[in-house]
């Protein structure tokens, strides 16, 4: 499991606009940059990054190897019920790691 | 230790330069790394949440509490909560052991543990968690004021540091201190020259895209300038970081910082 | 790079697809070194068809002047209100000189709240950053910005 760092506000008022702030351990290894042997270090990069809000779809990210190593995403999204938001990482061989955390909304 | 005989040879050489010019920084003049580097970098290191070394600290706190080794034991077991018990440790690091009769850096202190204590293997130099561990014990000493001082014990091995870094090597014919005492503040290729105080360490380097330690910056800097690098785990490195550490006693650590 | 061009917008991502997977097989071809503006231009007709694109309402906030190209921070934002009639469906953000043109695409939708997000990229040179915006109505936006990617004075080997 990488190391993942979430930052979501715990609480917040019915219709907010709250960021929510994302960073992942991974080497999002290009594909480009040549090895020890010469040969180059094949592609590993997570490629697709989903959050969802109580189930709900409320933002995507499809990755390329220009996002930096350490993938770190930030956005926004309306505060509408309590509940849990769900972020997923998957990499490009379908490996996906999911985090939560929890909001209260008033 | 091949570098230090092949320094050996030039010595007549070098010896008829004086060895750099370097006057030290005055005391009220150092600044750390931080204002060296631009406002977007600095706005990653200053943000927990965005901070790429933060995922290290996390990883480390997370082996604090591991078992590991014959005797299975994790370093809370002894060390409690490092939070209370590791507060201003690095900030004194490297530090003379009285067993061995010189100084050792947070990295050995750390593999000495493991090895006494929990009777495990060492940790590599520059593994993922051996990093992650210096990283979650520098941290506690955030914002802490480095304080390694000279002493009778510590003085020889200062000196012996400060020698490498006033020292010319290598094929370029550079010391340490030409760039770092001399003419620090002025460009090298894009980026500005720091004054090398390690109040960062480990760092998040933008270059390696992960964490690195001091012995590795150290050691990239030497091949940079065509002179042999020492060995990681080297005297030499961990007198280097000594002096590097006393030479910036009193300013604050900022670990895990970020540089480009 | 991708062989045919995408049909409609839908294949956009079809396209991105065949082209991470075509790592797999590029790797035995030779591969451009940069970007040429023919696959950037490519990539951008994956995603807009014959649409006109409209420079306005986009705003990429990346520093002109980048100390290190492997970690570069990138924002973008649109100006749009994000209610359920008139909001940003996608935000594309493209390259000009890395090996290949695309960086990121974003997914949004009225619960966003905020077309905006921000990330960190890698710029192997110095080169403009293209954002286009797909709106709710159809229209696409965008905005594009130079930087300058300067290097790094040491530069280490790779160890691994």
């Amino acid at each position: 499991m990488a190391r993942a760092l979430i930052h979501v506000p715990p609480t917040a008022k019915r219709g907010e606009v709250i960021e929510i702030k994302t960073l992942i351990s991974h080497v999002m290894e290009t594909g480009y940059r040549i090895g020890v042997t010469g040969a180059p270090i094949p592609r590993d990069i997570i490629d697709q990054f989903v959050c969802t809000y109580n189930g709900e779809e409320v933002f995507r990210a499809r990755l390329f190897p220009a996002i930096a190593a350490n993938p770190f995403i930030s956005f926004f999204t309306v505060a509408t019920d309590s509940g849990t938001l769900a972020f997923s990482w998957t990499d490009q061989h379908g490996k996906t790691q999911v985090e939560t955390a929890q909001i209260t909304v008033e | 230790m091949r570098a230090f005989n092949a320094a050996l040879l030039f010595l007549p050489l070098i010896s008829t330069f004086v060895a750099a010019q370097a006057a030290d920084i005055p005391m009220n003049e150092r600044k750390s790394g931080s204002a060296f580097i631009g406002p977007d970098t600095k706005a990653m290191q200053d943000d927990d949440t965005i901070n790429p070394g933060m995922l290290a600290v996390l990883d480390g706190e997370a082996l604090w509490t591991e078992k590991a080794g014959a005797a299975a034991k994790s370093c809370a077991d002894c060390h409690g909560d490092a939070k209370a018990t590791m507060r201003g440790v690095a900030a004194r690091y490297p530090a003379f052991v009285q067993a061995l009769g010189r100084p050792v850096d947070l990295e050995q202190w750390i593999n000495m543990s493991r090895t006494e204590d929990q009777k495990a293997e060492p940790l590599p130099f520059e593994s993922k968690e051996l990093l992650a561990l210096a990283a979650y014990i520098a941290r506690q000493s955030h914002g802490m004021p480095i304080a390694v001082a000279a002493d009778a014990q510590t003085k020889p091995f200062i000196d012996a540091g400060r020698d490498i870094f006033e020292r010319r090597a290598g094929q370029l014919n550079l010391a340490c201190a030409l760039c770092h005492d001399d003419n620090w503040g002025k460009r090298l290729a894009g980026n500005l020259v720091p004054q090398a105080h390690p109040t960062g360490y480990p760092i998040y380097r933008l270059e390696w895209q992960e964490l690195g330690s001091l012995q590795r910056r150290l050691r990239s800097c030497m091949s940079a300038m065509r002179a042999e690098p020492y060995d990681f785990g080297a005297l030499e490195l961990v007198d280097l970081e000594l002096y590097l550490m006393w030479r910036a006693r009193g300013m604050p650590l900022e670990a895990p910082a970020v540089r480009p | 790079m991708p062989d045919g061009n995408p049909r409609s917008r839908r294949d956009f991502l079809k396209v991105a697809g065949v082209v991470a997977g075509c790592g797999a097989l590029a790797r035995v071809t030779i591969r451009p070194a940069a970007a040429t503006p023919a696959m950037l231009a490519d990539a951008i007709r994956g995603v807009v068809g014959e649409a006109p694109v409209s420079k306005g309402k986009v705003t990429i906030e990346i520093p002109p002047i980048v100390e290190n190209g492997n970690s570069v921070p990138c924002a973008v934002s649109v100006d749009s209100p994000m209610t359920a009639t008139d909001y940003v469906k996608a935000i594309h953000v493209f390259n000009e000189k890395n090996p290949q043109p695309y960086v990121i695409s974003i997914g949004l939708g009225p619960r966003a709240g905020r077309a905006s997000f921000s990330t960190r990229i890698r710029l192997a040179d110095s080169q403009t950053v293209t954002a286009i915006a797909e709106l709710s109505d159809g229209t696409f936006w965008s905005d594009g910005v130079d930087v300058i990617v300067t290097l790094a004075a040491c530069i280490e080997e790779t160890t691994h």
